[in-house]
């Protein structure tokens, strides 16, 4: 079992939606399209399911070409971003609806409807309609719809994107759980990069209707193939400042900052550097790492994490640091950058280093 | 903390106050004045008690009027609410054709109401209008004027014309705001086009379909100007409903104190309806 996309592209008048893209996905696999809203995650994902035809292009689906095959007959499950169940039904008639239209017995019915409900925790409320549910158990009923039926492709549209945050954290933590042992092809659109890294699996980073890289989430996460993968994959955004190396030495242009990297087979010129947020922090971490100063813009503390926007000279960084580091708006701060993290790209944006 | 009590705030309300209280509390207790008193002019009035009121609901002309309003309105319902949703569901989702049929479709409602009925009653006259001589041309023995069938077909015809719309642009409205997942949904599941209408469509409708019925509810149940003109209420009182024969009462017979406690009873009959009916609609609904 597995899906191809075969040089699918789409268009809507004028405009390109989708670039011509080609995707494998294995059997038995979870697959993120990570990327910012209009990207072209959700159309990708209607072209997969068959709720859209490409303007180009093939669909095959467990070696058989699926291209114009009406989605009824295609075995695909999909949640979406809204909590999409039938409004008059019980949760036990949502979750059941998928079945009713296979001709299976009612005793089976009930059954699998029984197993997905404890797997999703609903079975204290089979009887409750949509409307006197918790967004969370709203999208907990869709899960359940989509889960019921064994398709072959359960395709997951930002399906946490409407939760608040203790929900969305909740259900997070069980999604990977409820694919475990399923024949079946996951895809989950997402803006998110850590639910991509909690999910696991492969990731394609999109952006603008253009799948820039896929391969195993670590993989892309770790080595992104240029910048724009790179910026798609970080959150909060990437730093990235234009930098020029001279032997052993790098440093910002304006020289407020110098390093050396002793590893790095590159020639001398300039290279955009990009640093995650999480490797510009309060503290000394790795065993080269270089000081850079700058101003404090703006000072967040999230939990047991801390985020300062802070100035040097005229560019702006974002810095995340581990536990709560109070800084006073415009104060001069020292913060310390991972030298050993940092990705470098040439002029074409390509990933020139490998961490 | 400490707040300054500021009594000046009610002055604002003055204005409102005012205009509730000349719009309707005044003409209402006016009516209630009259609804349980006698009087021969010359501002002499002597108590009666609840005399009208029951002279009222013994009346049979009071009980053949209401008979006829509820079959009216029962009928002009059963027809404009499947008739409006139906229309609703043909009506294009996009392009251009969305605001051609939005104001096509506002046309009726934008016609003075006695402008209906004239033009309907030209329109049937079995003589010369086009309905009426087509009908009689097709071998029809049609005449509202004269005949009772005749009258009632015209009359909730006319209605049905004038204000199917506003239940279409309703429904319309419902309709276009159930998100297309919805239907995708229903599309991956295999449901059938009825099944979608059935489990999706009508009751994300349910809202604005409890307001349609019960703005047409109201406006039939108490419908005037257009029979009026349009039969007058005729033939004999065949098509006199309420309100047409609380007019020919109170300013035909000039009888205030028996048309006052109509008015009264005609007032809660709709307020009760109405009550009932959202009610029974909303129970199930939670609050959000």
């Amino acid at each position: 079992m597995s899906l191809e996309l075969r040089r699918v592209e789409k268009k809507v008048g004028q405009d390109t939606h989708i670039y011509r893209t080609d995707l494998s996905f294995q059997k038995n696999s979870i697959n993120i399209l990570l990327g910012s809203t209009l990207a072209g995650k959700t159309t990708l994902m209607q072209i997969m399911a068959g709720l859209d035809k490409p303007t180009n292009g093939e669909i095959w689906f467990d070696g058989k070409n699926v291209t114009g095959m009406a989605v009824q007959k295609r075995n695909v499950s999909m949640v979406y971003q809204q909590f999409i169940n039938y409004p008059n039904f019980t949760v036990f008639d949502n979750i059941a609806s998928p079945l009713k239209i296979t001709g299976i017995g009612s005793d089976e019915i009930k059954k699998k409807v029984g197993e997905v409900a404890e797997l999703l925790k609903l079975s204290g409320m089979l009887n409750k309609k949509p409307n006197e549910l918790s967004g969370g158990q709203q999208q907990r009923t869709a899960l359940a719809r989509a889960l019921v039926k064994d398709s072959g492709l359960i395709l997951l549209d930002e399906p946490l994107a409407n939760l608040d945050f203790k929900l969305r954290e909740e259900l997070r933590e069980e999604l990977p759980r409820l694919f475990e042992n399923r024949e079946c092809i996951v895809v989950y659109a997402t803006t998110e990069p850590s639910d991509a890294l909690l999910m696991g699996g492969n990731t394609a980073t999109l952006m603008e209707g253009k799948v820039i890289q896929y391969g195993k989430t670590i993989d892309v996460y770790n080595k992104p193939s240029n910048l724009m993968s790179a910026r798609v994959f970080s959150d909060p955004p990437m730093n990235v400042s234009v930098i020029k190396k001279t032997g052993d030495t790098f440093s910002l242009l304006n020289d407020s900052v110098k390093w050396k990297s002793l590893g790095i087979k590159i020639k001398d010129g300039n290279y955009k550097v990009g640093i995650r947020p999480h490797n510009i922090t309060t503290y000394k971490e790795g065993n080269n790492s270089v000081e850079i100063k700058g101003k404090v813009l703006i000072s967040e503390l999230s939990g047991s994490e801390s985020l300062i926007h802070f100035r040097n000279f005229d560019s702006d960084w974002v810095s995340l640091s581990n536990g709560t580091h109070q800084m006073d708006v415009g104060q001069e701060a020292k913060l310390y950058m991972n030298v050993d993290e940092f990705m470098y790209f040439d002029e074409n944006n390509k990933l020139v280093n490998h961490v | 903390m400490n707040k300054t009590i500021n009594q000046k705030a009610w002055l604002f309300v003055i204005p409102v106050f005012i205009l509730v209280a000349f719009n309707a509390v005044v003409p209402l207790m006016t009516v209630v004045n009259y609804a349980f008193q006698e009087t021969f002019g010359n501002n002499v009035f002597t108590w009666e008690g609840t005399r009208w009121f029951k002279q009222i609901l013994r009346s049979e002309r009071f009980h053949a009027a209401l008979g006829r309003q509820f079959l009216f309105t029962g009928i002009i319902l059963a027809i404009q609410i499947p008739l409006g949703i139906a229309i609703a569901l043909t009506m294009p989702k996009k392009g251009i054709g969305v605001p051609v049929c939005l104001v096509l479709m506002s046309m009726p409602l934008l016609i003075p109401w006695n402008v209906v009925g004239a033009m309907w009653n030209i329109f049937a006259l079995p003589e010369i209008g086009f309905l009426g001589h087509t009908l009689n041309d097709m071998g029809f023995d049609y005449n509202f004027t004269q005949q009772i069938g005749d009258a009632w077909f015209t009359t909730i015809l006319m209605d049905v014309w004038h204000w199917t719309s506003l239940v279409v642009l309703l429904s319309y409205a419902g309709l276009r705001s159930i998100q297309p997942a919805y239907y995708q949904a229903a599309e991956i599941d295999g449901a059938s086009r009825w099944a979608v209408f059935r489990h999706i469509e009508l009751p994300k409708m349910k809202k604005v379909l409890t307001i349609a019925i019960l703005l047409r509810f109201m406006d039939s149940f108490m419908i005037y100007t257009e029979p009026f003109v349009l039969t007058g209420g005729g033939p004999g009182n065949a098509t006199a409903f309420l309100s047409i024969d609380l007019v020919k009462m109170a300013l035909g017979q000039f009888d205030l104190g028996p048309a006052a406690a109509m008015s009264l009873i005609y007032f809660f009959i709709v307020l009760l309806v109405c009550w009932v009916f959202y009610n029974l609609m909303m129970r199930n609904e939670v609050q959000s």
